[in-house]
C-alpha cells in the first residue's frame, strides 16, 4: 500500500522525524488465530493468494502436510502441521497458520535501512512498502520470528500485510473472511485480546490446563496473536517462547549507529582542529637549502 | 635542488590509489546504509538498489588490492623494540616536537598501527560481508550468523574509516609526505626528520 496519505504512519524505517500521522482514530486492531478451532484444511492459505493476487510455484511433497513447506516471497501464510507428545504417551496433532505477527515493537522496521520501505500504521499493521525495498535483507535480521521473504526474482522482501488495504476500507483479511470454524478472528486489539483469554480459560476448563494466549511482551505484543492449546511450551509449534529483538540488532542499529557517527565526526573535527594549534610537520632545513 | 630519493614505484602508488578510489566508493556507499542521515548518499549510485549491488563488488576490490600492497609492505611493518621506545614519545609527536622523537626507519609506530588495523579490519569486512551478501551468499548462512556478521561488518568499517581518517591527516599535517604517493619521491630533508633511520638505510649513510 501506499503509505504517507494515509496519514496515520507512526513509524517509518530509516527516517529520524516524525512521519503524517495527524489520523489518529483508528483502534488498534489484531488478528487472533485460536490453534483450537484450526482444522488444517489451507482455505486461509489460498484466500491469502486470491486477494493478494499471488501464484507460488509448485513445490514437492515432503510426506506431510505442510505445503508448502515453508513461507515463501509469494507464499505469505504457511499452515504448519506439528505431530508432538506434550506429555509422555499423549500425542497430539497441532497445527499453526504461520506469517508475519505484526509486532508493535517490529524488528524489522529498526533493521531497515532504506527510508519508508517498511511503515507501521496507527492500528498496528506493519506494512512493507516493497518499491522502497532496496534488497539487502536487513529485516530478515531483525525479525525475531524468521518470517521476511526476499524474492529472487525481484530482490525485495515480502510478507503478510494483514490485509492493509483491506482494513484500511472496514474490511477483515482474506484469510479471516474464508476460515470455515472461525478459527481466525479480526477486531480491535483489545477486544481480541478478551476473546483469545476466555478461549484460553475455556481450553482450561476442558483439560488443557497450560491453554493461553500468545502475545509475547518481548516484542511489545504483536497484532497476530494466538491461543496455544500448550502456551507454556510455545517451541511445540515453533515459536520462541520470549522473542525480542535480537541484541545483536538493537546494538548495530541501535545505540552503534549515532555514536560511531559522531566519532567519525569527531576524527575529523579533532584532526583539524589540532592542525590549527599545533601547526605543520615540516622539514626546517627546506629554507637554508634553497 | 635537494636530492629526491624514491619511496614508492609506480605500481605501488597505482595500488595505492585503486585502493583509494574503491574505499571512497565502498565507504560512501556503506555509509548510506549505515545511518540514514547518509541514506542520500545511495543516490550516487543511482539508487538504493543500485548502491546495495555494487557496495560488495567495490568492497571485494578494495580488499583484494589492499591485499596486493599488504604482501609488499607487511615486512616494513613489523612492530620493532625502536618502535616501543618511539610509543612512549607519542604526545610528543602529536605536539608536533619532532626533536624529541627516537629515530625510526620507513614507518613509525603510528603508521604501522594505521597498516594493521587496515589490515585486520578489511578482513573481517571481508568475511562478514560474504556472508550476509545478497542474493549471492546470505541464504547460506543461519539467522544468528547473519546477525553478528553485519554488526561486526559495521564495526569494523568504523575502524576502517577511522584508520583512514588518521593516515589521512598524517599525510597532510606532515609535510612533503603526500608527494611519496603523488610523485614517488620525498625530499631527503623529509626523510631525514621523519624517517632517519629510513633515510640513512637508502642513502648508506652519505
Amino acid at each position: 500500500m501506499a503509505s504517507m496519505q494515509s496519514l496515520d504512519v507512526v513509524a517509518r524505517s530509516a527516517t529520524t522525524t516524525p512521519t503524517p500521522q495527524v489520523r489518529t482514530a483508528a483502534p488498534q486492531v489484531a488478528k487472533l488465530i485460536d490453534e483450537s478451532k484450526c482444522i488444517g484444511c489451507k482455505a486461509c492459505q489460498v484466500a491469502c493468494m486470491n486477494w493478494n493476487d499471488l501464484r507460488d510455484d509448485v513445490g514437492t511433497n515432503i510426506g506431510v502436510y505442510d505445503n508448502p513447506v515453508d513461507l515463501t516471497p509469494s507464499s505469505w501464510t504457511v499452515m504448519k502441521f506439528f505431530e508432538v507428545q506434550p506429555k509422555e504417551g499423549s500425542l497430539e496433532w497441532l497445527i499453526r497458520k504461520d506469517g508475519c505477527m505484526h509486532c508493535e515493537d517490529p524488528g524489522c522496521l529498526k533493521a531497515c535501512p532504506s527510508p519508508g520501505a517498511i511503515v507501521k500504521y496507527e492500528n498496528g499493521i506493519v506494512d512493507f512498502i516493497s518499491e522502497n525495498c532496496i534488497g539487502c535483507g536487513y529485516c530478515v535480521k531483525g525479525c525475531p520470528f524468521d518470517v521476511p521473504r526476499i524474492s529472487a526474482k525481484d530482490n525485495k522482501a515480502y510478507k503478510c500485510t494483514l490485509c492493509s488495504d483491506r482494513v484500511a476500507v472496514g474490511r477483515e483479511p482474506a484469510c479471516v473472511k474464508t476460515c470455515p470454524t472461525g478459527a481466525i478472528s479480526f477486531g480491535t486489539k483489545d477486544s481480541m485480546v478478551a476473546y483469545g483469554q476466555k478461549r484460553a480459560g475455556e481450553l482450561r476448563d476442558r483439560g488443557f490446563q497450560n491453554a493461553g494466549l500468545y502475545n509475547p511482551a518481548g516484542v511489545g505484543g504483536t497484532h497476530v496473536m494466538y491461543v496455544l492449546k500448550h502456551a507454556d511450551n510455545p517451541a511445540l509449534v515453533d515459536l520462541p517462547k520470549d522473542p525480542t529483538v535480537s541484541p545483536m540488532v538493537s546494538l548495530w542499529k541501535g545505540i552503534a549507529k549515532p555514536l560511531a557517527l559522531a566519532g567519525m565526526i569527531g576524527a575529523v573535527v579533532a584532526g583539524f582542529f589540532h592542525y590549527m594549534k599545533v601547526g605543520p610537520v615540516e622539514e626546517k632545513a627546506e629554507k637554508e637549502e634553497a | 635542488m635537494a636530492r629526491m630519493l624514491q619511496r614508492y614505484d609506480d605500481r605501488e602508488r597505482m595500488n595505492h590509489w585503486f585502493i583509494a578510489l574503491m574505499f571512497v566508493l565502498a565507504g560512501l556507499s556503506g555509509l548510506a546504509f549505515f545511518h540514514p542521515s547518509l541514506f542520500f548518499l545511495s543516490n550516487l549510485f543511482g539508487g538504493g538498489s543500485w548502491a546495495r549491488i555494487l557496495h560488495p563488488f567495490m568492497g571485494v576490490l578494495m580488499v583484494l588490492a589492499f591485499l596486493g600492497l599488504a604482501a609488499k609492505l607487511w615486512r616494513a611493518n613489523v612492530v620493532t623494540d625502536a618502535d616501543r621506545e618511539w610509543k612512549k614519545h607519542m604526545g610528543d609527536m602529536l605536539r608536533g616536537n619532532k626533536a624529541a622523537l627516537p629515530p625510526v626507519g620507513k614507518y613509525n609506530y603510528g603508521q604501522k598501527m594505521v597498516f594493521w588495523a587496515m589490515l585486520a579490519s578489511l578482513l573481517v569486512l571481508l568475511v562478514t560481508g560474504v556472508v550476509f551478501w545478497r542474493p549471492w551468499f546470505a541464504p547460506y548462512f543461519p539467522i544468528d550468523v547473519l546477525r553478528v556478521a553485519a554488526l561486526l561488518h559495521s564495526i569494523a568499517a568504523v575502524v576502517l574509516i577511522a584508520a583512514t581518517i588518521v593516515h589521512v591527516y598524517a599525510a597532510l599535517w606532515v609535510k612533503g609526505t603526500t608527494r611519496a604517493m603523488t610523485r614517488g619521491t620525498v625530499s631527503e630533508d623529509w626523510a631525514r626528520l621523519n624517517h632517519a633511520l629510513w633515510h640513512k638505510e637508502v642513502t648508506g649513510g652519505r
